[in-house]
């Protein structure tokens, strides 16, 4: 597993604290995620990994009150420059929700969004993106004859390949998934998992989850996130690839979690 | 349904009691529109049977000779509240976008308030500060008569305003905020996020709300009588006065009699039949809304 990763980090987090007002949310993260890879982000409910995740494409910037210390460098940048362009951010750092998202449109409405956003307009060149997105997506053999149908008829594991569909139709380099198994069942996870590891090729992935298995199977590197007692800020406990969190930890709170023992 | 037994006060069911009081009040509410319907109808029906509908509907007004046509008025009524509309939906449309979308929550909160208090300001006030103040002003700027048409569609401008910024509020905070989130996410500005996701997603409420604010604007009378004009001829520009269905009826019902109030009730009657095809049309939109959904 591990030698499908070139060693070159994508994002590189030092001293990466965040508050939310006065609240301190996440201290001192350090953390290196490769491109190409799949990199989890696990730990116990309220250990701030999504916030964490959601520092990679600054959508903590919605958050009134919210504020981010230290440095977030994609590609030896630092995104929270003053300078730097948030919409040019997300456009290349896309992202997946828990809950599937689509908007109240077609099927190939909500896949040309993004497109049409950054000015494509000529049907031909859509035809092809969404054509693409959605067999990338493992989504076009299933809705080929109803792209014009609303979203919203699809079903959860279908509307969550939908939402990756819409992701990759901007051709993004980062895709970052928050818990997007969470409200599937195991087949439509099990699909996304497949998807997953078909697109690490392409795409740095990041991936929040609650299933350590689910972990243990897609990703690459693991990363532990825990909270000491309520009110303490988010830590990561542990960072290393994937085998040595689930085989050979070198934190003991690491072994434990994952061996179920709490959390 | 009564409960054996007890005393005479215990003897009476309280539940059956609550039960049919409210039964017999929301039987009042029934019957008082049907009343209304009924009584109007009845009342014009001296002017469909002895004037006739070809009368009715034309475009004469002289009871004198016996001609009772209303499309003036209703002409008056339709250009008013569309002029009313356009000038009002923007405005009322895009202090809702600033409520919910940018407004930081203390401003928020205070323009809530003075939208709030603009709803409660009285007709006849508004209507008052129009003809004293923005009426000469239009006279000037317009070097006319200043009332008419624009006039009264400034006033009504305002007043609709609240209806439809309130209504259209509801609307976009209706949206799922997951649906924003997506679209920002994937790299849109906050305006495309607006423009692409969030109109699209709230479109029948904000349909809604100019539906009603519609309604409120075909039955206002005392404020646009008073910058209206008046005057029983169709509007030849923007600041010609003319007459609205509920203008000349406020303006005629002292002092007629005969087929001539009958013909004031068979306005009422398409002001009423009106007001009832915007009902319909938000419950179509409605259910429109839930079958999508």
């Amino acid at each position: 597993m591990d030698d499908t990763c070139e060693n070159c980090g994508k994002f590189e987090l030092s001293g990466v604290n965040l508050f939310y007002n006065g609240f301190k949310a996440l201290e001192d993260l350090d953390l290196k995620i490769e491109s190409c890879c799949i990199t989890a982000l696990i730990g116990p409910s309220g250990c701030g990994k999504s916030s964490a995740l959601r520092c990679l494409n600054r959508m903590n910037d919605l958050i009134p009150g919210a504020r981010v210390e230290g440095q977030v460098s994609l590609d030896g940048e630092n995104i929270y420059e003053r300078s730097y362009d948030v919409v040019e951010l997300r456009k290349r750092v896309g992202m997946v929700f828990q809950k599937p998202n689509p908007f109240p449109k077609s099927i190939y409405d909500n896949v040309a969004y993004g497109p049409r956003l950054f000015g494509i307009k000529d049907k031909e060149i859509l035809d092809d993106i969404v054509e693409g997105s959605l067999a990338s997506a493992a989504l076009w053999d299933e809705v080929k004859g109803k792209l014009r149908s609303s979203a919203l008829a699809l079903s959860g594991g279908q509307q969550q390949r939908l939402c990756i569909a819409r992701v990759l139709a901007v051709q993004p380099e980062v895709i970052l998934l928050d818990e997007p198994c969470s409200a599937l069942d195991p087949i439509a996870t099990q699909r996304i998992e497949d998807l997953l590891v078909e697109l690490k090729s392409r795409y740095t992935i990041v991936i929040v989850t609650h299933n350590m298995q689910q972990a243990a199977r897609v990703s690459d590197y693991t990363a532990f996130f825990m909270i000491e007692e309520q009110g303490d800020p988010g830590r990561i406990v542990e960072y290393d690839t994937t085998n040595t969190i689930f085989t050979n930890p070198k934190d003991e709170r690491t072994e434990r979690y994952i061996t179920g023992r709490f959390g | 349904m009564k409960r054996q037994g007890g005393s005479a006060l215990e003897g009476i069911d309280r539940e059956w009691i609550v039960k049919k009081t409210m039964l017999v009040m929301a039987m009042m509410t029934v019957l008082g529109i049907l009343l209304i319907i009924f009584f109007v109808a009845k009342e014009s029906m001296p002017a469909f049977t002895k004037a006739g509908p070809a009368n009715l509907f034309s475009s004469t007004w002289d009871p004198k000779s016996g001609r009772y046509g209303m499309l003036i008025f209703f002409t008056g009524t339709i250009t008013t509240t569309v002029g009313g509309l356009l000038l009002g939906t923007p405005l009322a449309i895009g202090s809702a976008l600033f409520l919910t979308q940018m407004a930081p929550r203390r401003v928020r909160s205070f323009f809530a308030r003075g939208v709030e208090l603009l709803a409660g300001v009285p007709s006849i006030v508004l209507g008052w500060l129009g003809f004293t103040v923005m009426v000469p002003w239009l006279r000037s700027a317009t070097n006319s008569q200043g009332t008419g048409v624009l006039a009264a569609s400034i006033i009504l401008a305002i007043m609709v305003l609240p209806t439809i910024t309130a209504i259209s509020k509801d609307a976009l905070e209706a949206v799922p905020r997951t649906y924003i989130d997506a679209s920002l996410a994937m790299g849109a500005t906050r305006w495309q996020t607006v423009r692409k996701v969030l109109i699209p997603a709230a479109k029948p409420g904000l349909l809604v709300a100019v539906i009603l604010g519609m309604g409120r604007a075909i039955g206002e009378t005392m404020a646009v009588a008073l910058v209206i004009g008046p005057a029983t001829a169709y509007p030849t520009s923007l600041t010609s006065p003319t007459h609205t269905l509920t203008t000349k009826i406020l303006m005629e019902m002292g002092e007629s009699t005969g087929v001539q109030r009958s013909a004031l009730f068979a306005m009422g009657l398409v002001l009423l039949l009106l007001s009832m095809a915007m009902i319909m049309l938000v419950r179509m939109v409605t259910r429109q809304r839930k079958e999508a959904a």
